[in-house]
């Protein structure tokens, strides 16, 4: 291969890693519930089980993503005071359009996770990731940025909706394991609390040498 | 970066995006709006079918309002062949966490055919147990009034409650008791037996 | 007599950051003092009665009639915002001092879960105050989220008053931080659990 080839592919490749390391950052290092600890309304109140987990998850990445790109690209035509209005405006139509959507689509899951959707609006990691990334970056980058931290999150509320659906309910994403009941308060909310207290821990032991680096 | 923070800018920035964002959501609303009353109705049509024996018509569409205690209760006739084979009553009563709604069909000879919930708020791995259909619905269907007491154990019937949410399997009850005093004004002479109507 | 009911019931049995998982960020954000966690409450209290009282108004007064229920959301959350806006401003000039006290945690509050939580809570869900289940009227709404809003003082308070103590003591390395906070949240919630019994 020539040096020119060569180096043509180990430019694409460097700036393939940098924008999957914005996504691995999103995960890893900025996972809004086990780093940053933003978002725990939801997170704690909609992880009865694995799947209602996994589709609030998704729900709120759906809202982050989009908001992160609007409001990456009409960042710079917003006076700086009146930017937070201007972003809980744009955010709030984002979590009408997806409560009508869910309507029509998911009516049974719309109904299961009940007033979260609409709290989805004042989810702090929205406003959180719009203003410390979406209004600084390309459209482009935002959009990543917003799928890492979606899938963070997804992946944290599934998890714990596992962990909370095993110990209580003795079942997993709705297949029952063992017949009977579990241990009744991972279902309510004290087992919540506790739950998503070690799961922070181990999570962050288990990255500590990946953030690190 | 920005544009500049005047207050000319300020106020007509945040009325742009206020009108372009009430654009899109009003069109958003126009597409949805008839998608959704659809859903509402197939998920009507879906719980009337699992309460009530085989129809050939349409129960959605052949529905009469019922007031028992000052309330309003709506009853889908299920027909087949033009003779109603089954009255499904959307019933409701007050459970723990609030408002609990089932379908309760009803067949011609005043026996319960079968249950489905159509909405609760209860409390998780207690009352909420009440969905998916468990041990706790199965002993609705085929329930016989006339032959069981429609009360849980406690109060002196048949009905086995739920583990540890007594009100819940209360309300349920309650619900499905509500649903027969619907049949029995809808319905007035259906006691096959001649006797006296139940009175509850 | 019922208005005591809703009191008990928000402070204590349905607490709305230990039962109800509403307002939890800044609970786990702002209690690690006592004074903080009584100048939060304080704001907290007023933003939300305030705010309940507006969004009911707008909710049955210019959303229902106008079939633009699907606006909620939106309008809800402006609603919250510009009051946050203009009550800072109201504060600022009238009583400095409070201003001082309270400012910080004012803009905080526009994006709390638990304003808007309860604004919506109490125009879609069916209470069951007082045996019935019903939707609030106007006075039960503004005591329930004033009742709601000391729950979260109380609890708030009460966490601050223990993670003062935890600071002191010997936590292990890997819980210091928000893992021990949420552990005592889980034993607060237990706690309060106890009060289950108290209403209905």
């Amino acid at each position: 291969m020539t040096s020119f080839a060569q180096k043509l592919i180990l430019k694409e490749m460097s700036q393939f890693n940098n924008k999957l390391s914005i996504v691995r950052r999103g995960m890893v290092d900025n996972n809004p519930t086990f780093m940053l600890i933003l978002g725990m309304c939801p997170t704690l109140g909609t992880t009865t089980s694995a799947i209602n987990g996994f589709s609030m998850g998704l729900a709120t990445m759906f809202v982050l993503i989009l908001s992160n790109v609007l409001i990456s690209a009409v960042a710079r035509i917003i006076p700086e005071k009146v930017r937070i209005p201007c972003y809980i405006v744009i955010i709030a139509t984002l979590v009408c359009v997806l409560q009508l959507l869910m309507q029509v689509y998911v009516p049974a899951l719309y109904k299961t996770l009940g007033i979260y959707i609409p709290l989805i609006v004042v989810n702090c990691i929205i406003l959180g990731r719009a203003e410390a990334y979406a209004k600084d970056h390309n459209p482009g980058d935002s959009a990543l940025d917003g799928l890492g931290v979606g899938i963070g999150f997804t992946f944290a509320l599934t998890i714990l909706g596992m962990v909370r659906e095993f110990l209580g309910n003795g079942s997993f994403f709705g297949i029952k394991l063992f017949p009977g009941d579990g241990v009744l308060a991972f279902v309510l909310a004290p087992g919540g609390f506790l739950a998503l207290a070690y799961l922070i821990v181990i999570f962050r032991k288990l990255t500590a040498k990946i953030v690190n680096k | 970066m920005a544009m500049e923070s005047s207050f000319k800018n300020m106020v007509l920035v945040l009325t742009i995006v206020c009108l372009v964002c009430s654009t899109i959501l009003g069109f958003v609303y126009k597409a949805t709006a008839e998608p959704i009353r659809l859903a509402e109705i197939a998920k009507t049509n879906t719980s009337i079918g699992e309460v009530v024996p085989a129809f050939d018509n349409t129960p959605s569409e052949e529905d009469t309002v019922i007031n028992v205690g000052g309330k309003p209760y709506t009853v889908f006739i299920a027909k087949k062949g033009g003779e109603p084979v089954g009255y499904a009553v959307k019933s409701y009563s007050t459970g723990f966490g609030g408002v609990i709604t089932l379908m309760v069909g009803i067949t011609p000879d005043r026996v319960v055919y079968n249950t489905s919930v159509v909405s609760m708020s209860e409390t998780p791995g207690l009352g909420a147990k009440i969905v998916p259909y468990g041990k706790f619905n199965a002993q609705f269907k085929g329930w016989n009034p006339a032959e069981k007491t429609l009360k849980v154990k406690k109060d002196g019937g048949d009905v086995d409650a739920i583990t540890a949410a007594t009100i819940t399997s209360r309300a349920f009850t309650a619900a499905v008791q509500t649903a027969l005093d619907v049949f029995d004004q809808l319905c007035p002479k259906t006691n096959t037996e001649g006797n006296e109507p139940v009175q509850q | 007599m019922e208005y005591v009911i809703i009191l008990i019931s928000a402070i204590f049995v349905n607490n709305i950051v230990l039962s109800q998982f509403l307002g939890i960020c800044p609970f786990l954000g702002v209690s690690t003092k006592v004074n903080t966690a009584l100048g939060m409450t304080g704001a907290v209290t007023f933003v939300m009665a305030l705010a309940t009282l507006v969004t009911y108004l707008v909710q049955y007064y210019l959303l229902v009639p106008l079939h633009i229920e699907f606006l909620q959301t939106v309008a809800f959350i402006l609603v919250i915002a510009a009051l946050v806006q203009m009550i800072e401003i109201i504060l600022k000039k009238i009583s400095p001092s409070l201003y001082q006290a309270l400012g910080i945690y004012l803009p905080l509050i526009t994006t709390n879960c638990c304003v808007l939580g309860v604004a919506i809570l109490v125009v879609t869900k069916e209470f069951t105050f007082g045996g019935t289940a019903h939707m609030l009227n106007l006075g039960e709404s503004v005591v329930y989220s004033v009742a709601s809003a000391l729950g979260f003082g109380l609890a708030l308070t009460i966490f601050a008053g223990i993670r003062e103590q935890l600071s002191m003591s010997n936590t292990p390395k890997a819980f210091r931080g928000v893992p021990i906070a949420l552990v005592t949240a889980s034993i607060l919630s237990l706690a309060f659990m106890g009060f289950s019994g108290l209403v209905r």
